[in-house]
């Protein structure tokens, strides 16, 4: 076998043009797949990037009536819905994949929010102790909230940078006084993530995503939240998992058991749902898949036609080399050493066009990436299997021209010269 | 003991729809040790001949045996074995591997015989240096001449020790030196023991084996017959 390879090497050298133009069919092929595939996944993984974040695995469990979210600013306090009890986020932090479990009230436009004569439309959320490292936020200047703070129902308000830019003008607002419902609140400190993460804008739609969030979020004790809003809000939650494998199957059972331990009655139309960003990312993946699936069958066939091509080269090389197959049947080679020689030099024919198209569908990805800002991903099972079926395919179309050399009558192949 | 046995051997081949007879009822007994020529001019039916005692071909009719085996519904991959083991070929046209050098080129055969390298390698340098090539092993068929290239073919032919040795116009592509040279390895490998024999239609290299048999239109004769004939 060995032998062979080596033979097979030989010949390929030897043959150094011929050898290349019969290896350009699967080489398109394969660095066609390479490059497609590279480009998919680097388009999934920017999905999933933008839409959940990287390393910020937390998924939200809001309050959903007739399967919309409840929206608190326009809407009554919901009936039959308890608010969120310490000992039920003590039961959410032992679900599975479960790293931390905050509650939070939030308003998802501000109104009669004022800074001087300015007013916020951003967000305002009521939080707990856990909120900001649920969410990976950390105080930048100033102080976060104490236990005091929420134990005295203290008016201090956390801003984060947006708010800092549209609200106080860049300026640094901590011990500035802020109007929030006719009530007063001093900012206490900047929070901003932990892990600077900019989301890619490409689309349009992926601006309307941002453009919410966009003119900054206000933070306020949850211990005050009533009397700044209303009392007996339920609460959501935000529950920050180990990883995104398990975040579809935790926010699940979260918003299971919510729905369960908070709403009276089984014939409610209130009901806990996990907002899945995971999801819809694998919706958005799946759209992009879709179309560049199509791009493979196309690619498939360019490796088709490289087969045939190699099988027809194959054929011209046992013609040619007649005599060598006579001459190493009539010293004792058996048939099935010589389809072996055969089946071998189409095999490594193509396993060469297969590696150098890997190769560079590689540098083709990267091209594309350079110059159009797509992201690629290169991937290792794609270049595995890649390899192996361009060595299946050299098998496979060599199997007929090196029959026919195994097949060869020693006298006849002796006989041309 | 004969170590090559042709009993009855006829071979027809199928023209158009005729079947044509090239070989009529050859009966050929070599002995171990023996050095003979078959002389014919072409369409005489020697390649024939010459092929069915190669076991490149099987006969029509008659039996063959070869070293004391009856060779009959052999399959191809059992002739080849025997190819293998018992027969040295050496052709007119040398039939070397361009890509391979003097030493894998004589070492092919046992590449078949399943030898591991090592004694591959040892076993084709000791049969180049009993050609007289023991300073080319490393040489292409292309940086060799004509009478270079035919004594490595001689020594791809003895590297497995066959029972014979056949040679089909071993010196027909070769210059008169170069011939006298190979001429002079069969004479030292038959009197080293060697069965040779020998397919030719050059009188003066016929002479060099102890024994010529004729071949005309299919029907073989010993030279003594035809001494014979033409005194009658």
């Amino acid at each position: 076998m060995v032998e062979n390879i080596r033979l097979a090497f030989q010949g390929i050298w030897g043959h150094k043009l011929r050898s290349v133009l019969t290896m350009l069919g699967i080489i398109i092929g394969i660095a066609a797949i390479i490059t497609i595939v590279s480009t998919i996944k680097g388009t999934n993984e920017q999905i999933k990037e933008n839409l959940i974040g990287a390393g910020n695995n937390v998924v939200t469990v809001q309050l959903n009536q007739a399967g919309y979210p409840y929206d608190m600013s326009w809407s009554d306090i919901p009936q039959g819905v308890r608010i969120i009890t310490e000992e039920t986020r003590q039961e959410l932090t032992r679900i599975d994949g479960v790293e931390a479990v905050s509650l939070f009230h939030s308003r998802n436009y501000a109104e009669g929010v004022y800074y001087l004569n300015t007013q916020f439309n951003g967000e305002i959320v009521g939080i707990d102790e856990n909120y900001l490292s649920v969410y990976g936020l950390q105080v930048k200047t100033g102080r976060g909230f104490t236990d005091t703070d929420f134990e005295q129902f203290r008016k201090v308000a956390l801003v984060d940078t947006n708010a800092v830019t549209n609200l106080f003008g860049g300026e640094s607002p901590v011990g500035k006084v802020i109007e929030l419902q006719n009530d007063i609140f001093t900012v206490v400190g900047v929070v901003a993530l932990s892990e600077e993460f900019a989301p890619t804008i490409n689309s349009l739609n992926d601006y309307w995503l941002y453009a919410d969030s966009s003119s900054g979020t206000i933070y306020l004790p949850d211990a005050v939240w009533p009397t700044a809003y209303r009392f007996d809000e339920p609460q959501n939650a935000a529950i920050k998992v180990k990883n995104t494998d398990v975040m579809a199957n935790a926010g699940k059972a979260a918003a299971d058991l919510l729905t369960e331990e908070q709403i009276i009655g089984s014939d409610s139309d209130f009901d806990y749902r996990s907002q899945d960003m995971l999801e819809q990312a694998q919706q958005l993946q799946k759209m992009s898949e879709s179309t560049n699936v199509q791009l493979i069958w196309i690619a498939g066939i360019s490796l088709l036609v490289g087969g045939i091509g190699v099988m027809n080269i194959m054929l011209v090389s046992v013609t040619e080399r007649t005599a060598e197959i006579g001459l190493k049947k009539a010293i004792g080679a058996k048939k099935k050493r010589i389809l072996l020689q055969f089946l071998t030099e189409a095999a490594v024919l193509t396993s060469m066009g297969g590696i150098i198209g890997v190769i560079s569908g590689i540098g083709l990805a990267q091209l594309i990436s350079a110059m159009m800002q797509i992201p690629v991903a290169i991937d290792a099972t794609a270049i595995v299997v890649s390899v192996v079926f361009s060595t299946l395919i050299g098998v496979v179309f060599g199997l007929l021209p090196a029959t026919q050399a195994a097949n060869l009558n020693p006298i006849q192949a002796l006989r041309r010269d | 003991m004969a170590i090559l046995k042709l009993t009855d051997i006829c071979k027809d081949y199928q023209q158009g729809r005729e079947p044509v007879r090239v070989l009529k009822n050859i009966n050929l007994s070599v002995e171990k040790g023996e050095y003979l020529a078959i002389m014919g001019p072409s369409g005489s039916g020697k390649t024939t001949l010459m092929n069915i005692i190669g076991c490149l071909d099987v006969p029509t009719s008659g039996s063959y045996e070869l070293d004391g085996q009856d060779l009959k519904n052999l399959s191809d991959d059992a002739l080849a074995e025997i190819r293998n083991k018992h027969i040295g070929f050496v052709f007119q046209s040398f039939y070397l591997m361009p890509k391979l050098d003097a030493r894998d080129n004589v070492a092919l055969p046992l590449l078949y015989a399943d030898v591991p390298l090592k004694e591959r390698r040892e076993r084709a340098e000791e049969a180049l240096k009993a050609v007289g090539l023991g300073e080319r092993m490393d040489f292409l068929p292309n940086q060799l001449s004509g009478g270079q290239c035919q004594r490595v073919a001689i020594a791809r032919a003895m590297v497995t020790k066959p029972a014979i040795l056949l040679a089909d116009e071993p010196t027909g592509a070769l210059d008169t030196k170069s011939g006298h040279q190979i001429m002079e390895i069969f004479r030292k490998l038959s009197e080293e023991g060697m069965t040779i024999i020998m397919i030719t239609h050059e009188p003066a290299i016929a002479a060099c084996a102890a024994k010529t048999y004729h071949i005309l239109d299919g029907e073989l004769r010993t030279e003594d017959a035809e001494e014979a004939e033409h005194e009658t």
